[in-house]
């Protein structure tokens, strides 16, 4: 094999992806607020957000398939806005929604795009074989894509974003509409390709999803509110995390949102997960004595935060908005 | 970067299968031909029976009630109506109870006798081209007792309602041009909004597929079809209704070739424009309509005011007419047609062209 031919070692090559207060606006709406991104090479980066939050606006724009309102962004090297001619043939982009055509079959649907990548017939034959064969397509070969399930429609979905073996991959919520068993397998598939080579940037709303990614950016309402790897994002957590348990947990929980230093309550079963100021001191005692004092009663203690943690203490109300 | 023929032929194989799959636009490629040519076709068919007819015998002798017998032996006519002057029949007429009136004058007996004037007066709906042809047969039928040495007509046919007279054979061949404009138009119209209604669009323009290829990788399945659809209507309008043909079939290849390329960018610039599907349909239907009735396909051209008629030049459609009517009925070549083609091909360039400006290879 030839030298310029082996993949750059990720720690060394430039990033795949650089943004500078990357801003899209649509009318009044801010959907993406002046993001700051950096993404390496060979890493799968995750985009974790609510709803609205921005995502798809912000990989559509690194695809160059919608103008930033202000900002720039350099994707392998390249301007999106500018270059999106010569970036499309090394990136693959799998959309929220299921695109490929409904009324063509498996098979028709990869023959059709490997065309469109101007690959040669023997090589079109080849790569449409791998594909087949390596996402577990080749029964479902004839049937139309239409007819396919969720999890067979998202397995197309990838290998026809991979199928010109592309250097950079967004995946914008692949997982959304795929059974948890489908949903193992298809992060195998992403680790495969990234040891390969790939860089991945995928968008998803499931914490555990974001939890298996390399590096993680957390938005909402088009603002990146924090960005590091998840082991560093749930460790670096401005906020203490207590865990009760309680005879009566509605009210307790109903209880605590009332004090003042606590920023928020989630309930998991029988226990409540709450989330103090992190300048709080003793806050599991401060806690446990102010719930005993209306007549309810529990136990507290300190514990780690997982990424559901960090997602509600970034994702909060804005620290303007609160006193 | 240069034009791919493999990505043009990735998205014209694409369009094939397509079609393959929607029964019913394939059925409206053969549908549409076959049932407005039979439709059309039977509104010009030369041998009619049975209309309803008017009588005025004003001279009511026994060779006007013979006249009279044998027009109805003819079986075109059946008298319903018997008056006795030419000005209630008229009131007949326009009012539609009748479609022919036949008035025979009152010194009948003296013109048949006679050489110089017409022995009886027809009159016609002439703005019913069936009608207007029945009444012609009958204006030619054998007089019995006539004098052999007649030079005039005996009859005077009077068509009210379309003094010209327009030979019917022009409907056919003028149909493959009104078909082409409403299939060729709407098959591409919805080409790229459907893409983008399915979700399809995001995917394809994040492909290195340029504009153009996608435009000419659209509109080529479609120009064989519209061969295929301008072969099925010559064909039909030769078996059943005896259209001829005259020209030379390759001058019609490259006539109707432009036509059809002008009229499938027109549906992409459309395509370009409408944000549903169902707005493409509409904006094809706008399109069609003035073109069906300016384009001198329903109407004769010179008999429309100025102003329609500088609209008309601008409508493909116009033009085709003109050339499927010279190749088709008067033998007519490419050369002496130039100056129909051009104007084709101007408007295929413009269409194209903004059709390309409108379509951006981006969401916003
Ligand atoms: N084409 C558009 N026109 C107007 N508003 C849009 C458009 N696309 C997205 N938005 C708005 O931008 C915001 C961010 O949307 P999106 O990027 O799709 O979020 P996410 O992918 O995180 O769910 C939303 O409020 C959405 O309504
Ligand atoms: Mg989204």
């Amino acid at each position: 094999m030839q030298t310029e031919l082996t993949p750059p070692n990720g720690a060394s090559a430039e990033p795949a992806i650089r943004t500078h207060g990357l801003t899209r606006r649509f009318g009044d709406l801010v959907a993406v607020d002046k993001i700051d991104l950096t993404v390496p090479r060979q890493r799968i980066f995750g985009f974790l957000g609510p709803n609205g939050s921005g995502k798809s606006t912000t990989i559509r724009m690194l695809c160059g398939l919608l103008l930033p309102s202000e900002g720039s962004a350099e994707v392998l090297g390249l301007d999106p806005s500018r270059d999106a001619e010569a970036l499309r043939t090394r990136i693959g982009y799998m959309t929220q929604r299921f695109s490929l055509y409904e009324d063509l079959s498996v098979v028709e649907n990869l023959r059709f795009l490997a065309q469109i990548h101007s690959m040669t017939r023997d090589r079109r034959k080849t790569r449409v074989d791998e594909q087949l064969a390596r996402f577990d397509l080749a029964v479902r070969a004839d049937q139309l894509a239409g007819t396919l399930s969720g999890g067979q429609k998202q397995r197309l979905a990838l290998a026809a974003a991979t199928l010109h073996e592309p250097e950079l991959l967004f995946l914008d919520e692949p997982t959304s509409a795929v059974d948890p068993q489908s949903r193992r397998d298809f992060w195998e598939t992403l680790f495969d390709l990234v040891d390969q080579g790939a860089t991945i940037l995928v968008s998803t709303h499931f914490m555990d999803e974001a939890e298996r990614c390399h590096e993680l950016a957390i938005l909402d309402e088009g603002r990146l509110v924090a960005s590091g790897e998840p082991q560093e994002l749930m460790a670096a957590i401005d906020a203490a995390v207590i865990e009760i348990e309680a005879q009566r947990s509605r009210e307790a929980s109903k209880q605590l949102e009332t004090l003042p230093y606590v920023q928020s309550v989630a309930q998991l079963g029988n226990r409540l997960h709450a989330l103090v100021d992190s300048n709080l001191e003793e806050p599991a005692a401060r806690l446990q004595h102010a719930l005993a004092e209306a007549g309810l009663e529990a136990r507290c203690r300190e514990t780690t935060a997982n990424l559901e943690d960090v997602f509600v203490a970034a994702t909060r109300d804005r620290p303007e908005a609160s006193p | 970067m240069k034009l791919s023929i493999t990505r043009i032929g990735a998205i014209a194989s694409k369009e094939f299968l397509h079609l393959r799959r929607d029964r019913l636009t394939g059925g409206m490629i053969a549908g549409i031909p076959i049932m407005m040519t039979l439709l059309f076709g039977f509104a010009i068919n030369q041998d009619v029976r049975h209309l309803h007819a008017g009588l005025a015998d004003l001279a009511n002798t026994q060779a006007s009630r013979a006249l009279a017998a044998d027009v109805v032996a003819t079986q075109v006519v059946d008298i319903v109506e018997h008056r006795a002057t030419a000005a209630e029949l008229e009131e007949l007429l326009v009012r539609g109870r009748i479609s022919v009136g036949l008035v025979i004058p009152a010194d009948f007996e003296r013109r048949l006798a006679g050489s110089g004037r017409p022995i009886a007066q027809l009159l016609v709906d002439g703005g019913d081209p069936i009608v207007l042809g029945a009444a012609r047969g009958l204006a030619g039928m054998p007089i019995p007792g006539a004098a052999a040495s007649r030079s005039a007509e005996p009859f005077a046919v009077r068509a009210y309602f379309n003094p010209e007279r327009r030979s019917s054979i022009h409907i056919v061949p003028g149909l493959c041009g009104v078909i082409l404009t409403l299939t060729m138009t709407l098959f591409t119209s919805i080409a790229i909004v459907r893409e983008r209604e399915h979700g399809n669009l995001e995917l394809l323009i994040t492909t290195p597929v340029q504009t153009l290829e996608l435009m000419v990788g659209k509109i080529v399945p479609y120009v064989l079809i519209g061969y295929l659809q301008v072969a099925l209507v010559l064909t039909l309008g030769a078996v059943l209704f005896e259209v001829p043909f005259r020209g030379a079939v390759l001058d019609l290849v490259v006539g109707a070739g432009v036509f059809v390329a002008a009229t499938l960018t027109l549906g992409l610039f459309i395509s370009t424009v409408a944000t549903t599907q169902f707005q493409a349909f509409q904006l094809t239907f706008v399109t069609f309509l003035p073109q069906m009735l300016l384009s001198g396909f329903m109407f004769p051209f010179d008999g429309m005011p100025r102003p329609a008629q500088i609209l008309a030049e601008g409508f493909p459609l116009t033009h085709f007419v003109r050339i499927v009517r010279a190749i088709v009925l008067r033998g007519a070549d490419l050369e002496q047609l130039r100056p129909e083609i051009w104007p084709l091909g101007v408007f295929f360039v413009i269409a194209m062209s903004l059709a390309m400006l409108r379509f951006r290879k981006r969401l916003d």
